[in-house]
Order: C-alpha cells, then sequence, then structure tokens
C-alpha cells in the first residue's frame, strides 16, 4: 500500500496558507488593510474575546494578510503556528518576552547578527535577563553555560561572519537535557536549505527582510513555533504552565498543547508589545515566499561559482565558505546544510583596509549596503564602514580582518557578477 | 480537573470552572491517540454558557494514566466513572472518531447517563487498514503521518485555519507524536475491533447528531449514512469542504452544530 504524502516545499511556498479569497474568488492573497473588524453581536464578540470561536479582532494581534503568511512559514518549517512581526529583532524579542522574564538568562552564540548581539548583551540586561555568549562550534560551551536560571539556548543556524556551522542536533540534546528549549535564527539558510525542527529546535525566527522576501523592499519578522517542546516536563516556564491573570487563569500548555508558546506570544506578546506586521508588508513578503525554492537554489549555484573564483584568486587572501574543504565545518554543513550553505560569504582582499575600501568603491554592479539576502548582489567592508571607528587589533578581536568583504550573493547572471568583482579587486591592488 | 478512577489520574478539563450539579454537563471525548485540547474552542464556549464541561483525556493520553482501554465498550464504561467520579448524573456526549464509537457505545450501555450524543466524524464500523495498524504496531511515524495526510482535506493541508497563523497538519502531527508507545495501535485496534457499533446505534434512545465532513477520507459520509440510519433520532449536518479533521477545518460551523444539541 503506497505511504500517504502531502505537499512538497515548492508547492507549499506558494499555496500555504491561502485559500482563494470567499468573498471575491480573488486568487491572490487580499491585502486586509483594516485595523478592525466587525462583529456579528455581542456574543460573537465575547466568543472570539475569549478563544471560544475563530476570528479577528484588531490587526495588532492578528490580520487575515499576516495570517495567510503566518501558516506558510509555519508550512515550510513544519512547525504548528507562527506569528508575523514588525522585524526580526522583534520576533527574537517576543520570544524572551514570552518565555521569561527579569532574573532569566540566555545561553548565545556568539557568532551573531550585530543587532541580537546588542539585544542580548546589552538591552535586555536592563530588563534583568542576562547572556553568556559561547563559541557556536563547542555544544559542551553550551552546557557548561547553563545556569539555573537559564531559560533558553540560542544559535544562528550559520555565523556571522565566520559562517560557522550549528551543529543544531548537539546542541538541541544539550538544551534538552537541562529542560531548556532551542531558539535557531535560521535567516541566512530559510527551510529550503534547513528546517531546523527536523534536527531538534524547538522554536525559530526569521528576519523575513532577506531571503524569505527576497526583493528587500520591507522590513519583517517571523517567529515560528515547533509545537515539539515539552514545556509541562520541564517545569521552567511558569507563563505556559500557569494560570494567566492576564487572560482570565487561563493554562496555555493545559488548554493549547502543542501551540502553547505559539497562543502565549499572540495573546499577551502581540496584544502588549504590539510590533505588529502591516498587512502591505506581509502581502510583499507572500510574493517572495512564491519563488523562495527557485531563488535560493540560484543564490546557492551562484554562491558556489563565485566562491571558486574568488578561491585562489591572486588578489583574494582567503574564502570562508562552509563548502570549501579547509572550512572547519566542512564535514558538519555536508550533513546538515546538504543542499547549500547558503549564499552569503567572507573573503578576505589583499592590501588590508584600504585595499577593501578600493574594492567596493570600484563596484558598479553590486550593491554597497548593509543587509543581506536581497535578489541583488550586496557586498560591505566593514573594517571602512560599521567597524571604520575600530584599530586593527579591535578588529581582530570581533574576528573581522581589515581586508575582510561580507558579501550576498544575488541571482544576476554569475558572469556579469564576476566580471564586476574581477574589476573591483584589480582595482583593489592599485594603490 | 484531576480524579481517580481505578487507581490512575484522569485527566478533565472543565474550562477553569467547578463541576456544578444544578447544571446541564457536556462530556468531550477526543479521537486516536488526541487528548483534551482537540475541544479547546467548544469547552471554552460552552463553559461561558453555563454548562458544566467535562474534556476527558481517556486513559493512558494526554494527562490521564493508566493503560490505554482496549475496547469501545471499556471506554464508555469509563466516560460513565468519569461521570460518577465528578459527581455528576447526567451529559451530552460529545465524540470525535474513536470518541463518537465511545458515544455511541456510552448512549447505549448507560442510557440513563446520556441525554444527547454529537458524532464528529464517525462510521459503524470503522475499518482500519493491516497497513496503519501494523505502522501504529510498531510505534512508526508512518502511522501519524497516514491518519494526518488521510485525516485533514487535502485544502486543509495547504492550509487556511480559522484560527489565525497557525498550520492545522504541523499541530495535528504533533499532537498525535506526544501519545505514548502503543497508544494509537491501542486505539486503532479498538475501533477495528468494535462490530457492535450498529446494534448499539440502534439501542440509542437520545437525540443524535452527526457531524461529517464533505471530503472526509477515514470516516465517508456514504459509510456514516448506515450510523444515521441505525439511531432511532438522529440528525446530520454535512460540512462543505471538510475531512476527518472537522474541529481544526471547521471549528466554528462544529460549533454551531453542536449548539444545537448539546
Amino acid at each position: 500500500m503506497a505511504k500517504p504524502k502531502t505537499f512538497d516545499l515548492e508547492t507549499l511556498s506558494l499555496h500555504a496558507g491561502q485559500r482563494p479569497d470567499p468573498a471575491t474568488g480573488a486568487r491572490a492573497t487580499p491585502i486586509y488593510q483594516t485595523a478592525s473588524y466587525v462583529f456579528k453581536d455581542t456574543d460573537h464578540a465575547a466568543s472570539i474575546f475569549n478563544i471560544e470561536r475563530t476570528g479577528h479582532v484588531y490587526s495588532r494581534i492578528s490580520n487575515p494578510t499576516n495570517a495567510v503568511l503566518e501558516e506558510r512559514i509555519s508550512a515550510l518549517e513544519g512547525g504548528v503556528g507562527a506569528i508575523a512581526t514588525a522585524s526580526g529583532q522583534a520576533a527574537m524579542h517576543l520570544a524572551i518576552a514570552t518565555l521569561m522574564g527579569a532574573g532569566s538568562h540566555i545561553v548565545s552564540s556568539q557568532s551573531l547578527y550585530g543587532g541580537t548581539h546588542n539585544l542580548l548583551a546589552y538591552t535586555m540586561p536592563r530588563f534583568g535577563i542576562d547572556t553568556t555568549f559561547v563559541d557556536p562550534r563547542d555544544p559542551k560551551a553550551f552546557r557548561q553555560a547553563i545556569r539555573p536560571n537559564t531559560r533558553l539556548l540560542f544559535g544562528e543556524t550559520l555565523g556571522n561572519p565566520g559562517l560557522e556551522v550549528l551543529d543544531i542536533p548537539r546542541v538541541a540534546d544539550v538544551a534538552h537535557q537541562a529542560g531548556l528549549p532551542l531558539m535557531i535564527d535560521s535567516t541566512f539558510t530559510t527551510p529550503y536549505l534547513c528546517r531546523p525542527f527536523d534536527l531538534g529546535a524547538d522554536i525559530v525566527m526569521h528576519s523575513a527582510t532577506k531571503f524569505l522576501s527576497g526583493h528587500g523592499v520591507v522590513i519583517g519578522g517571523l517567529l515560528v513555533d515547533g509545537g515539539i517542546f515539552d514545556w509541562e516536563a520541564s517545569g521552567l516556564f511558569p507563563t505556559l504552565t500557569e494560570p494567566y491573570e492576564g487572560f482570565h487563569d487561563l493554562d496555555f500548555a493545559e488548554e493549547f498543547g502543542p501551540a502553547a508558546f505559539i497562543t502565549r506570544a499572540r495573546k499577551e506578546g502581540a496584544r502588549d508589545f504590539g510590533a505588529c506586521m502591516s498587512a502591505m508588508t506581509s502581502f510583499l513578503i507572500l510574493q517572495g515566499l512564491e519563488t523562495l525554492p527557485l531563488r535560493m537554489q540560484k543564490h546557492v549555484d551562484n554562491a558556489r561559482k563565485l566562491v571558486d573564483y574568488l578561491d585562489g584568486h591572486e588578489a583574494v587572501d582567503w574564502v570562508i565558505y562552509p563548502e570549501l574543504p579547509e572550512h572547519p565545518d566542512h564535514e558538519l554543513a555536508k550533513t546538515l546544510l546538504p543542499n547549500g550553505s547558503g549564499a552569503v560569504f567572507s573573503f578576505g582582499v589583499k592590501g588590508g583596509r584600504a585595499a577593501g575600501q578600493r574594492f567596493i568603491e570600484r563596484l558598479e554592479l553590486v550593491s554597497h549596503l548593509a543587509n543581506i539576502g536581497d535578489a541583488k548582489t550586496l557586498v560591505i567592508h566593514p573594517a571602512s564602514t560599521t567597524h571604520h571607528r575600530m584599530d586593527t587589533a579591535a578588529l581582530e578581536a570581533a574576528g573581522i580582518s581589515e581586508g575582510l568583504v561580507r558579501i550576498s550573493v544575488g541571482i544576476e547572471s554569475i558572469d556579469d557578477l564576476i566580471e564586476d568583482i574581477g574589476q573591483g579587486l584589480r582595482a583593489s591592488q592599485k594603490a | 480537573m484531576q480524579l481517580e478512577i481505578n487507581g490512575h489520574d484522569a485527566y478533565v478539563a472543565t474550562g477553569n470552572r467547578e463541576p456544578d450539579r444544578q447544571k446541564e454537563t457536556v462530556l468531550f471525548i477526543h479521537g486516536t491517540g488526541q487528548d483534551h485540547t482537540i475541544w479547546v474552542l467548544p469547552t471554552r464556549y460552552f463553559a461561558r454558557h453555563g454548562r458544566n464541561v467535562l474534556a476527558v483525556d481517556l486513559p493512558g493520553h494526554g494527562r490521564s494514566g493508566g493503560e490505554p482501554l482496549e475496547s469501545i465498550e471499556a471506554m464508555a464504561d469509563w466516560v460513565v466513572q468519569v461521570l460518577d467520579a465528578a459527581g455528576l448524573s447526567q451529559a451530552a456526549v460529545v465524540g470525535h472518531s474513536l470518541g463518537s464509537l465511545v458515544a455511541i457505545a456510552t448512549a447505549a450501555r448507560h442510557p440513563d447517563r446520556v441525554r444527547a450524543i454529537a458524532l464528529v466524524g464517525v462510521t459503524v464500523p470503522m475499518p482500519v487498514s493491516g497497513f496503519l495498524l501494523d505502522n501504529a504496531k510498531h510505534d512508526r511515524h508512518e502511522a501519524i503521518e497516514m491518519l494526518n495526510f488521510w485525516g485533514y482535506s487535502k485544502s486543509a493541508q495547504l492550509g487556511g485555519n480559522a484560527t489565525p497563523g497557525n498550520w492545522m497538519l504541523g499541530g495535528g502531527m504533533r499532537l498525535m507524536e506526544k501519545a505514548g508507545p502503543g497508544v494509537i495501535h491501542t486505539d486503532l485496534n479498538a475501533c477495528n475491533k468494535y462490530i457492535e457499533g450498529l446494534e448499539h446505534a440502534a439501542n440509542v434512545a437520545c437525540p443524535a447528531l452527526l457531524i461529517l465532513g464533505e471530503r472526509d477520507m477515514l470516516t465517508p459520509v456514504r459509510s456514516a449514512m448506515k450510523v444515521a440510519e441505525a439511531l432511532p433520532h438522529a440528525e446530520k449536518a454535512i460540512l462543505e469542504g471538510s475531512g476527518h479533521a472537522l474541529l481544526a477545518e471547521r471549528p466554528d460551523p462544529v460549533l454551531d452544530q453542536l449548539i444545537r444539541v448539546v
């Protein structure tokens, strides 16, 4: 007897979360640009407020266009539910604020997006939540950093800028042995290259601004609940397992089972913190998601060809990409990221800071800016831009050499990319 | 609410309210490998609308202890023990899938304890394929995939959840993944061997409502008609486009139908 199957990722990227609009028959997802929703009568209103019936109350908490995006990313990741937020940073904060309060502690990879590092290292401590940063290549370091008040382990699928491949299964084991969830920032890889829940993670977040959208026209975030973690068995998460006075003593784990985390995040976090996504933003991200599989494959194909071109180029000192045999995580990448190690990588321009600056300024097709994951190829030279105040020693301490260039490879013709980068590299060597 | 039945913990969700003997009671029974959480919306509704609500976790499921019961009749008798332990004389019994068989058996075996039944996704008999039983026997994930890929309509597998932001198929799979070893097999086996169902249905004296999914592949509408014909006082509602997972796929229409009888 043939095993039943459900839909594949390519189909879900196009369809998940949406049916033709019942009111108009519109095939595309309508933009529900409304703040609020009319109730049929007072009892209908009360039943929606009290989670007895489904429906929308106010677009800060839920919106029909956002719901399509949320369901689509849930389906792509294999989770139980998601919340669309104003940015990736808002998704990160929503997760933390849902799981813990003052006096709590996080163990995080030290190789992080700078904005996340700022949030964990400088901002959350003002609210009583501290973070210990550890080497993402050392699962034992995660274990050793866990304290009695730790409530979350966190890392990125691919670290920044070293592209450390997080050993999600091993770090998840460490987390689960301590009764803790593991949250993964999967922005660099998207579900096309990695589904963290399949590897043992419990919560996933994205900056949807990046590869999920591909067009670079919106800021948005997504928080996805795997529905796997047993909050009751852990006993460390009263926000999910004890009556919540702010919602008539609702016990989220008792009433919502696998969807406890995402339901609390919506009923409290979206309601109270308010970092919601606009319907127009959701619509634009959905347009990008429809072509995610096609784009990601092209991103990876181009990245591989560009790595080949740069590796051994006379004006390039080094290239960091997990698919290169000399990368410390080469074997792990083959196991965890068999379809590709993403399209963001770093390389060193010979000649240090000045050469890196000349390279960047000579580029004509490739854009110089602070973002990744656009369909267009993007570069940044930290030593002359984001980190320009740092001297050589300070840069080295941050893991950034003076000639380091980070590139997010787009989906242009690879020949055109190589021509532009080639002429930039030639210019970089002319002092 | 935690009760003790036959020396084991028995969990019953009550909508955060203590049972009151002066009020009418609605008792909900989940399906194979599930627990009380599938009823979260109707339990909250009926609790606010003046009913006692008892959404049980069958033995060995969810928060209830003990081993899963091996027959539908044993489950029906256990349901009455729940009513006894809660100090309640009678209830409207609402069941989904396996739970719907338990509702029929409870009404037939204990007619004075049941004032109405609602059967959400039902057919009698409820044969289970050997392929599915074998996968369940070995606790293979394929059994959970079969129950959910066949349980949700194709349209629902793509989504369009009435509950904003949640993916129905993911929620259905995760809930069954929490079932302990052997639980799904025991449940499926109980469904498969419940051959007295039509005879029991013919003896149900109380009003009955069948809520059926037009595209239900596990308990198809045409099979459910036999139950409707056997029940002396049956009404039926067929929800357009829905698969077997009616509570996830059509939560509000299911509630609207339940309000008619319970």
